[in-house]
Formats: C-alpha cells, structure tokens, sequence
C-alpha cells in the first residue's frame, strides 16, 4: 500500500518513541500515507494501523480528529485559506473570492481535472504575515494579494 | 492519610485520591457520567464539577487529586451553577425520547436530569442526528443518545482488551463507532450496556420486553464457567427477562461474561421439556411424574438386580451438588461404582493419586497480584473471560510476565512475554524442557524425584523453554523471592488433553521447583464441587471415558446431551443406542437424547435450588429465580422420589439445603473445603517421554458458546459465535500439503464417522493439527484430541 520510501519514513518515526510506545508515531505515520496518497482512505487507515500494530480504530480517531488529514480524495493541489479574525481582516475574503473565481469552484471543492483543491482553515498561527493560505499542509504563502495568489499558481504544475 | 473536607464534613483519604474517591468514601453523591471506579479518568463529561476553596473556577472532581486541608463544596452556588450549565449542555443535543428507551427508569442521564436540568430548553435550534451502527447480535445502538462519556470505549480497550470502539470526529461531529462496520467480538461486550449512563447501548435480547421496574430481582450464581459470578436475574411474570452482575469485587468484580448474561435466552428455548416423556415402540409419548418414575425406578431396578455395575451415571459438570451427591448416592444405593461428571476428560491415570480436590490453588483477585504465570493449555478467553481480564489486568499493573503452551495460538489479548506453540504431544516435551531448565537453575538446585530425574536426562533445552524457566524463577529480577507471586496453571484444553495426567505431574513438578502457586482453571460451573460431593467413580469402577467405551446394559444422565458433552461423541451416540434402557433428567428435549427411553423434565439453575462450588472454593448456594416451567422439577427432587421409589435408605431430604447440611456432614462448608482442597498428588505418573504420533490430529476446542446445554440454545449467543464453529481450521503449510484451499469442502474422517466442513486458513493452529470445534456438525465426530483425516470432499 505504501512506498518502501514511506515506510522507512515511518521506520524513522517508530525509532523516536520506546517500541511499547508504537502508538505515538501514529500522527506522523498518518501524515507521511497522506504525503504518498494525497489522501486517507479507510484502507489506507487500516493498514497504517496495522503497521503500527494498533487497532484500526485507534488511528481512525486521530484521523478524524484533525483537520489536516484528509479523508476524501483532494487535488493534487490543496490550498487551505486561513479565514480566522486576524486574516479577515487583512482581506482574507478577497483572496477567498479570487480562488474561487480563477479556479471557477467554491471552498471545500475540487477543481474537475483534479488539479486543485480549496479549503477553509482555521488559524494557522502565523497571524503576522496575513492574510495567508497553506498548500498541501506544507508550504505556507503569506502577505497575500490577488496579484501574488496569481503567481502562486502559476508556478503550480 | 490527607485530612480534607467535604461540604463541610471531615473526611481522612489516601494520597493519590480523588475528590471523587473521597466524597464517594463518605456518601457525598456528586454527579458524574464519564467516571468510572474501574475505568481510568477521562474527564470529559464534566458533570462532576465542584467549587474548590482557594480556585476561583470549578474543578472536575473526578480528576482532581485532593491535597492536605483541602476544602471542597459540592453543593454551593457556584458548584451547582456550573453542574446545570454542563446539564443544559448535555441535553442540548439528547433527543429526550425516554417514552420509547429501554434505558427509561435506570438512566443516569435520566436521574441525574432530574435532580439538575432545568424544566424547559432554551435551545430551540434543530438538534443533530447520528446514525445508528449495528455492532452485533448483542448490544442494540441509539447513537443519538450517545452523550461522549467514552466509557464503553475505555471498557473494551482497557478490560476487554481490545479496542474495538472509539471516539471519531471532534466536537458536534464527534460520535462513538466501531471500525467500518465491524461488530464488536469482546465475549464481555454486555458490560458496555450497564456502563452506558444512557440508552446508546442497550441488550438487543432484552430490547423492548419489559421496563426495569416492572422486573423482579433475584440473586443467583453464574452457571456456564468456574469463577463463580454472583449474578441478579431479573423476572417479570414467572420467565426471566435478563441477567445482570451483582457487584462482588472478590469473584467478577461488576461484570460478567456475555455468556453468563445472555444464556437466559436458551431458558426459553422451544426445545425445552415441560412434561416426563417415555418412548414406547419408538415413539415418544408424554406421561404423568408418578408414572414415569415408576417406570425408571423399575427398569433400573431389573437392572440392577443382576448387576448395579450394568448402569452408568454421567452428571454434567453444569449439574449442582445436590444432583451430583444425590446420583452418585443413588448409585451406591444400586450397587453401581459408575459415577462421573468429568465427561469431556481422556486421561484418568491420575484417580487415586490426588490427595484431594484439584482447584485453582489460590483465590481468584490472587491472580492479578502475580508477576510470573505459566499457562498451559488454555484458551483463556472462552474458558473463563474474566479470568482472563484478571491476567491481563496483572500484565498491566505489575508487568506481569506471562507464559503460554499450547496447541492454540489464540490472542488472549494481552502482551504474552513467552509462548510455546507445539502439538499436543509436544506440549509433554515442552514442560520436560522448562523442568529440565528450572532444575538446572543454581538457585534452584532442590532434588528432583529421581523418576524425573531420569526423564530429563535426554531432554534438550531450547531457548525458549529456558525463558520460560528463567521467568518463573524470577532470577536476576525484582522479584520477591521469599514468598513468590508467580502461578502455574493448566486450562481446560489441558484437562481434555490426552496426557493430562502426565501434563499436570510435570507441571506441579515445576510450581514446586519455583516455588508457585500451582492450580487448575477447572472447566463448568461445578467441576470441582462435584468432585468435593465424589459424583465419581469408586475406586476399580469406570468413569465417565470407560462407561462409554465398554456400553452399559442402563444409563442415568443428568443434565447431559452424550453427543456434545461428552469427550466422544460418537462412542457417547452408539453407548447410548446400545443400551437397553437410558433415563435423562434433562431440560431440554433434544436430538442428542434420541437414543433415551425416558426423559424427565428437570429443572435448569435459574428454576432449583442448588449450590455450585467455584474453582477458588467458594461454596455458593442459590434459590429458584422463577417457578419450574411446565412440570419441571428441581433435579435434587426427582432423585430423590427415585431413591424413594427404589426403596433405598437415607433418600428423606425435604430440601435442597438437607442435601448441603449432608454433603458437608453437617459442618460450615469453608470447614470441609479448606481441608479438601487439595492439588497434590501422592505419586507421580509416569511420563512418556518419546510418545509422538505424526498422525494428524484433531484440537477438539469447545467454544465460547458451545460449553453447555443452556448456552448451546441461546440464539443471540449462536448468532455471536457463528464464526467461530463448522469448519475445519489449519494452517497454511497443512492446507498446502493436502492440496487444499480456504473455503473447500472437505471430508472430516474420525473412526467410522465423516462430516463434511469448510476448510479455514488459521496459522494460530500448530503443524499438522486441525481444529475441529465441537458443534452440532461435529457432534458425531470422535475423539476431541483424536487421529482424524482430512480430504478434499468431492
Ligand atoms: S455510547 Fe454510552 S458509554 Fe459509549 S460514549 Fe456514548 S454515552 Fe458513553
Ligand atoms: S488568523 Fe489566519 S493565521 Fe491566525
Ligand atoms: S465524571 Fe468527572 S468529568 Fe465526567
């Protein structure tokens, strides 16, 4: 199910926490399937569960927990507008209305080639450089303007 | 010791307790839905808010450790503000459908509402909906109900053993479920009912029936394993409805088992027998008592006249001490030696050599006090579930080291440290091995019988049975070595094994060397109070294997079904078919008694009077619940009108507590039991060190709801035990080597008889051993532990 890569990744994880302990990694095991699969399914759940030697059930509750974790399937390109207070006002609606309007769907949909994904998030504790959105969880994209988000995607392959 | 203060009332508490331990300590009853004594502290519901003095917001008393001096108000205006508050959040999204819930009437929400919700609700917005999950056969779900309090999950997880349920979501989303559709397999699953402060989780059986006040309550004592669990069964017009725990911290703590809370459903069972019935030209045809039991008593009579060894008594180990005394007296009075309860037993070379009753050898809280423990022969988990909570409890709390040999590889779901996984013969090696081990250990170096000596001579030790050896002993380790806490046990697997005797010298040979506890988890409500009342055979008689094996001219069967109940069944089937005049005293009318020629309706343990002793020793007497059905009559009573009827003296019992008071000789049971129990054995049998057989043989499990005649009816324990039975199971290098593949029909071959079963992969069955439970499609088939051939059915 995961890459050999994946695994040694997750091998990594299980090395920081005493082997009685293996449930600690589960969060970042979670995160590094999601890297791979773009996504979590039940499946996917289940056997990083298992490779942790814990029940399925366990893992499905951190996944459900966070919303970083995604449990439909995503485009290749989740980009995750921060709408909390600080980033409203420094104009988060605008770059909200502007994704929505370049990529032609609204918040918390899929763009049909799969290309893009667009999500409400909550604050991403980086207030100072709002307004701001997250791609793929991993690279955040602050001082946002119009003009920038325009950049940003364009550099998206 | 902490001097603090409640509502102003001075209380002394440990250190590390809680608020609520100590309010709990003086009868201060502060609200609560997510605490539990048994469970840990979630401290998620909130309702046990209370004011502390010198904290200016309320503290959740179930998670707050109490400090010296501390004061604590659980009735103040800023205590009860913040009770209500967290009430009216509870409710908010309850959808208040106590008028169609089972859980109407003995509801915590319910209750606690009452005392501390507001009348009306300021909340008028649409409430939120979860679906409900089907979980089982079991447990009924309302999940809308479900107010987050995590017990249930923290009961699988953390008494279970397995974490089957959890908590998914967060927040409004956050709703209780099991993996996609799973169901929920813990055989103690039925606890999740009585925790549940709600009507989430309600007994599907019981569902709808009746209301909790309507019930009568009546204590009794569980009947389907040794532990002896103090149950409550509740009634409502002369049929039981339900079966809960009483609480008893000594024996099952506040749980049972699924089996003993569910087997009431095979009390009603259509099958049972409400009149005598006699056959008469193949024909079975109801009859009045009086005649019927003239009937027996003068068939056993005819018999008897020639010779009382012609007869055979088989009594379940389900049977109480009264039937069992009474039987074996009337068989005495009928000049027959041929008495036996232990029916599913191969080995007997041990008669005669125990210098007592054999028991677990210790208490059963015991069991969750040791730090090292050997355990042979045992599927834990079917043959007595709460014995199996209290081992894992030990590894949990001491670190427990526990050690497995068996034939199975079945999860006990705990962290096992060492097992030993071998075929049945090996299982002999494999104490050889640990004795040798043991022996060898300087600390250790006490003599050894040299008979057993000798034995080891050729013995290699392997690695593992080193572990296991070096683990019992305890060296090197912190261990108290001076009065150890460590246990050898033998299963009910092992008391089926074909070599018990030699299993149990070996291991007895073992606890004595290290200085543990040794015991047997004996099978069946009643096995070791049998024994204490001797339903067995006199010495030179036969028991319950050789009655079978060489067919009496009569049989008595009390409470038995011979195909199931019996170690053969097939060999049981034919005895019984053979046999010239067959009498059962049974509950239940059944296929398995088509061979009788009489059947007398008896009464089952929730209809008689009757004491059941537990394997720890505990003598338990119990009344009726409910009156007999139909012309049942209490066991203890039919033969006692037999030995009347038989003109045999000392049968002028009025009630089932004059059969006790003689059982005991008249003295307080705990007297005569203390000097009974007993596990040694006067001398050693001998072991066969190179017996090996490469036949394929047969694990004949009896699974969780296999183990009696009340259980085998209880259909929604049926339905929970599907999988578990009808079917072949082996492993991949067996299933490779007879060319078969999961799913194929396969003939089952022992002695004469074939059945066809499904074949199962299962790697936790041992080379060249296939598990063949007992079932109603086995029922026919031999040996437990047989030769058996498998092949591929055409
Ligand atoms: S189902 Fe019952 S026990 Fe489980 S969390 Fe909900 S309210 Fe608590
Ligand atoms: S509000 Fe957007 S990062 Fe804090
Ligand atoms: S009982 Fe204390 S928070 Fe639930």
């Amino acid at each position: 199910m995961l890459s050999q890569e994946s695994l040694a990744r997750i091998d990594r994880e299980l090395t920081k926490y005493p082997d009685d302990h293996r449930q600690s990694a589960v969060m970042s095991a979670l995160r590094i399937a999601q890297d791979e699969l773009g996504w979590l399914s039940k499946d996917t759940i289940a056997f990083v569960a298992d490779y942790l030697r814990i029940p399925a059930i366990a893992a499905l509750e951190v996944a459900t927990f966070y919303n970083m974790y995604e449990l439909e399937p995503v485009g290749r390109h989740k980009i995750t507008v921060c709408t909390n207070i600080s980033c409203m006002l420094r104009g988060s609606d605008e770059i909200v209305d502007h994704l929505e309007k370049r990529l032609g769907v609204h918040m918390g949909e899929t763009t049909p080639d799969g290309k893009y994904t667009i999500k409400e998030g909550e604050c991403m504790g980086c207030c100072g450089g709002a307004p701001l959105f997250h791609i793929n969880n991993k690279r955040m994209c602050e001082y946002l303007t119009p003009e920038k988000v325009d950049e940003i995607l364009g550099e998206l392959k | 010791m902490l001097k603090i203060e409640i509502d102003g009332q001075a209380v002394e508490v440990e250190h590390g307790s809680t608020i609520i331990d100590a309010a709990d300590k003086i009868g201060v009853a502060i609200p609560r839905f997510c605490y539990h004594k048994k469970l840990s502290v979630a401290a998620n519901c909130r309702m046990c808010l209370v004011q502390v003095e010198k904290f200016n917001k309320p503290l959740p008393a179930c998670a707050t450790p109490v400090s010296e001096g501390m004061k604590i108000f659980t009735r103040s205006k800023s205590a009860i503000e913040a009770q209500k508050s967290v009430m009216e959040f509870l409710l908010i999204n309850h959808p208040l459908d106590c008028p169609i819930c089972d859980q109407g009437g003995e509801c915590e929400l319910q209750d606690i509402a009452v005392g501390y919700g507001s009348v009306k609700s300021r909340y008028t917005e649409e409430k939120r909906v979860v679906l409900n999950k089907n979980i089982g056969p079991l447990v009924s779900t309302d999940m809308t109900r479900c107010i987050q309090c995590t017990r249930c999950v923290r009961f699988l997880k953390e008494i279970g053993g397995m974490m089957e349920l959890g908590l998914v979501g967060r927040g409004e989303h956050a709703e209780i479920t099991a993996y996609v559709d799973k169901s929920v397999e813990s055989e103690l699953s039925g606890n999740i009912i009585d925790l549940c402060p709600v009507g989430a989780l309600t007994s599907k059986p019981f569902r709808y029936s009746a209301r909790s006040w309507e019930l009568t309550r009546r204590p009794s004592i569980a009947a389907h394993d040794a532990l002896g669990s103090q149950i409550e069964v509740q009634v409502k017009n002369n049929r039981v409805m339900r079966v809960l725990p009483r609480e008893k911290e000594s024996i099952n703590e506040c749980w049972i088992s699924d089996r003993d809370r569910f087997s009431y459903e095979g009390l009603n069972s259509t099958e049972r027998l409400t009149v005598p019935m006699i056959k008469q030209n193949g024909e079975w045809k109801e009859a009045d008592w009086k005649s019927a039991l003239e009937y027996v008593a003068n068939r056993l009579k005819v018999v008897a006249e020639k010779d009382g060894n012609d007869i055979g008594f088989l009594v379940a180990p389900t049977s109480t001490m009264e039937e069992g005394y009474l039987t074996k007296k009337l068989a005495r009075g009928l000049k027959s030696g041929n008495v036996d309860h232990r029916l599913r037993r191969g080995d007997f070379r041990l008669d005669g050599h125990f210098q007592g009753t054999p028991w677990m050898g210790c208490n059963i809280p015991d069991l969750q006090e040791m730090d090292r423990v050997l355990v042979i022969g045992s599927n834990l988990r079917n043959e007595h579930p709460l014995l199996a909570h209290r081992l894992r409890h030990a590894v949990k709390m001491n670190a427990a080291e526990v050690s497995i040999v068996s034939s199975l590889d079945d999860d006990p779901l705990m962290p096992v440290a060492f097992k030993e996984i071998c075929s049945p013969d090996g299982m002999i090696n494999e104490l050889l091995q640990i004795l040798k081990a043991m022996s060898s250990l300087q600390r250790l170096s006490l003599c050894l019988p040299p008979s057993l000596n000798k034995l080891l001579e050729g013995i290699e030790v392997s690695a593992n049975a080193d572990a296991i050896a070096h683990s019992l002993a305890g060296l090197g380790k912190d261990y108290d070595l001076v009065s150890p806490r460590s246990g050898v046990f033998l299963g009910n697997m092992a008391q089926h094994h074909p070599r018990y005797s030699e299993l149990y010298s070996l291991a007895e040979a073992i606890a004595s060397l290290c200085g543990a506890t040794f015991g047997v988890f004996s099978e069946s409500a009643n096995r070791v109070g049998l024994d204490l009342a001797r339903a067995l055979p006199s010495a030179g008689a036969l028991n319950a294997r050789t009655m079978l094996e060489q067919p009496r001219k009569a049989y008595m069967l009390v409470n038995v079904e011979p195909e199931f109940d019996c170690r053969n069944g097939k060999q049981a089937a034919d005895a019984m078919a053979q046999a010239d005049f067959v009498v059962a005293l049974t509950p239940f009318k059944s296929f398995a008694l088509n061979d009788a020629d009489v059947m007398l309706p008896v009464a089952p343990f929730t209809e008689t009077s009757g004491t059941f002793m537990s394997m720890e020793g505990r003598v338990q007497s119990f009344a009726a619940a409910v009156k007999p059905l139909g012309e049942c009559r209490p066991g203890w009573k039919v033969l006692r009108v037999l030995g009347n009827l038989l003109g045999l003296e000392g049968f002028d019992f009025d009630s089932s507590e004059a059969v006790k008071n003689e059982i005991f000789g008249g003295e307080k049971p705990s007297k005569v039991v203390w000097n009974k129990l007993n596990n040694n054995l006067r001398h050693l049998v001998e072991v066969d060190v190179k017996a090996t057989s490469t036949a394929l043989r047969r694990i004949g499990e009896i699974p969780l709801y296999q183990s009696d005649a009340i259980v085998r009816r209880s259909l929604p324990l049926q339905k929970a035990g599907q999988s578990s039975v009808g079917m072949a199971a082996m492993n991949s290098a067996l299933m490779q080597k007879l060319g078969l593949q999961e799913g194929d029909l396969v003939r089952v071959k022992q002695d004469a008889e074939a059945v066809k079963l499904p074949v199962r992969l299962d790697d936790r069955v041992y080379d060249n051993c296939v598990r063949v439970p007992v079932c109603a499609e086995t029922a026919r088939l031999g040996d437990l532990y047989g030769e058996i051939s498998v092949e591929k059915a055409s």
